[in-house]
């Protein structure tokens, strides 16, 4: 029973860090950016669904709708508050850009932490859940709502894939992450690439977000670990790589609801950080990196 | 280098640093235990910023190397019973060591991927610390017998003259031909390799020299406090005020890293009645510095005194 158990958890850990991973990586890859307000942003919209929810009483649906929102909104403010002046400010030389993008997305992760934890406080809130109940499959009583999460964030996944390979836009985005110079030669606006690209970014973090909230719950205290997770999968898979990501993040997840059920939940993520350690010793760009 | 002692930084930090020693005179225990603890963080930042300014070395763990010299010396003194000095002496050697292994990935891996690797470093020490409660105090924190000093004036002076000779040397170690070399290789690695430079040679030089300070102001530290706990010398908030010091004061200046610490902790406790607000304050205040004054405190004043 324990290890359809570990199958069935393991899976739906694992497709909520992988679909939290995607728009991490995608923008990393596209404009190569480290957004260290990731966590933040994930935090932001699964506060924003739970107050709407259980505060404003607008139903479970609309309030995670409000909360993929307030998940864009946020990103849509780092890029434009943060990032582009950044990127085109005159007085940082350019190979000092990435360290300054890092810093100034830590600190605005910091400041979106603290105004949540200013409003709402610091207690840990669960979003109400879209579906409730429990099944039981192969002998294991599980709930709806896991189920769901792992749906939804398939379902996100391959749409995502149906964007980026069979759309214009995604193959312009596609495109910019491979060429950048290219794409403004064949009369292609960067920014606004970039504007598409956080714009799915922003999408794919507040679902991860609210799924989140509504399967673990969040505070936000979790703004650090969620970044941190989102990070070291993505440079386990590869910076950059959709794919790799894909695949740390089932790596990962698996390993540490391994780890929970066998060893001990507070040994939960040491086995992944070994893990990533010994990655980057052998092949420093990650599973599927390309440099 | 000879010609320092005649420019303006150099008469501005000696006033500073005496105005600063006669401090104890006139101020409170109170003011003075609040810089004690800013001094020791101002070494903190120009021991990171000797490796991001000059080696650029994203180090995203510098709790990393002033947990394991804290905690080496408070292990020894609690567990051990070992006395002061000692402690510190051999914290800061941990710490070199802890340095050593943090510059392995460092010659392999660059950029984003090390910064990484610094910041998995850092959540290690944390979980080993945690697991193994029974040495170190876990998640509570270690009580460490000893202190240095119980008199505030001390201490403080102590954490004074701890600052202004490791600010000497390491900008002094900046300004030298070594630190050239440092800056060289971390712009551009390959060239600097051509023109005949031992890149790793002085690379984890400028580890074991930045592992060094950091572990003994972290030994100090605790001796100060008087415990040792996850909260103040490892977690990642205390690494990222570390960070944000540095490029505050403006990155690639050393002294300038010490006058950002200074500032983050003197405004956090003045914004202490904003209430939960404060670090939001400070958050905004250091982006705000990073977006229009790229160059922080001290960079900005300098290229005004370069420019006039």
């Amino acid at each position: 029973m324990r290890v359809f158990q570990i199958l069935i958890d393991g899976f739906a850990i694992s497709a909520l860090y992988a679909l939290g991973a995607t728009g991490f990586t995608l923008i990393f890859g596209v404009s190569g950016v480290l957004n260290l307000s990731h966590g933040a942003i994930m935090v932001a919209a699964a506060v924003a669904a739970w107050a709407a929810a259980s505060v404003l009483n607008v139903g479970t649906y609309a309030g995670a709708l409000i909360g993929v929102g307030v998940a864009l909104l946020t990103a849509f403010a780092t890029y434009f508050a943060v990032v582009k002046p950044i990127q085109d400010s005159r007085r940082i030389p350019n190979e000092e850009k990435e360290i300054f993008v890092l810093t100034g997305t830590l600190l605005w992760g910091i400041m979106i932490q603290e105004l949540i934890a200013y409003f709402f406080t610091n207690n840990a809130k669960t979003v109400l859940p879209i579906v409730e109940g429990v099944v039981e499959i192969l002998g294991v009583r599980t709930p709806k709502n896991e189920i769901f999460t792992a749906i939804v964030c398939c379902l996100v996944i391959a749409l995502l894939w149906l964007l980026v390979n069979r759309t214009r836009t995604g193959k312009a985005v596609l495109a910019a992450s491979m060429n950048p110079r290219g794409v403004t030669l064949l009369g292609l606006e960067l920014t606004n690439i970039y504007i598409v690209v956080w714009a799915i970014y922003g999408i794919l973090a507040g679902i991860a977000g609210v799924l989140l909230g509504m399967f673990l719950g969040v505070s936000s205290y979790s703004v650090g670990p969620l970044t941190a997770s989102a990070f070291s999968i993505v440079v386990l898979g590869g910076l950059g790589s959709v794919s790799g990501s894909l695949i740390a993040a089932f790596v990962v997840g698996y390993l540490e609801t391994l780890t929970a059920y066998l060893v001990s939940p507070a040994y939960r993520t040491i086995p992944a950080l070994l893990l990533l350690v010994f990655v980057m010793y052998i092949r420093p760009q990650g599973l599927l990196g390309r440099r | 280098m000879s010609n320092f002692f005649t420019t303006r930084l150099f008469f501005v930090s000696l006033a500073l640093v005496v105005i600063a020693a006669t401090l104890p005179l006139y101020v409170s225990g109170y003011v003075l235990g609040l810089l004690t603890v800013a001094f020791y963080f101002g070494v903190f930042a120009m021991a990171w910023d000797l490796l991001f300014g000059f080696a650029g070395e994203v180090n995203f763990g510098p709790t990393f190397l002033i947990g394991v010299g804290a905690y080496t010396a408070g292990i020894l003194n609690a567990q051990f019973g070992w006395s002061v000095y000692p402690c510190i002496v051999l914290g800061a050697l941990a710490s070199v060591i802890a340095g050593l292994v943090l510059a392995l990935p460092a010659l392999r891996v660059r950029g984003p991927y090390f910064g990484l690797t610094t910041l998995v470093a850092v959540l290690m020490l944390q979980n080993f610390i945690v697991v193994f409660a029974d040495l170190t105090g876990g998640e509570i924190g270690l009580t460490i017998p000893d202190v240095i000093s119980i008199n505030a004036g001390t201490n403080y002076w102590i954490a004074l003259g701890f600052m202004t000779i490791s600010a000497a040397i390491l900008y002094g170690l900046s300004q030298s031909p070594i630190g050239l070399v440092l800056q060289a290789s971390g712009q551009d690695p390959v060239q600097a390799g051509a023109l005949g430079f031992n890149i790793v040679k002085h690379k984890l030089a400028a580890f074991i020299v930045s592992a060094f300070f950091s572990g003994l102001s972290g030994a100090l530290l605790v001796f100060y406090f008087g415990t040792a706990s996850v909260g103040t010398v490892v977690d990642v908030a205390v690494g990222v005020n570390v960070i944000v010091s540095a490029v505050l004061g403006g990155r690639r200046t050393v002294l300038g890293a010490a006058l950002g610490a200074i500032f983050l902790i003197v405004a956090g406790e003045f914004l202490r009645p904003t209430g939960e607000l404060a670090t939001f304050i400070v958050s905004a205040v250091a982006l705000l510095v990073v977006l229009f004054f790229p160059g922080g405190f001290l960079g900005a004043a300098l290229s005004r005194e370069a420019r006039s």
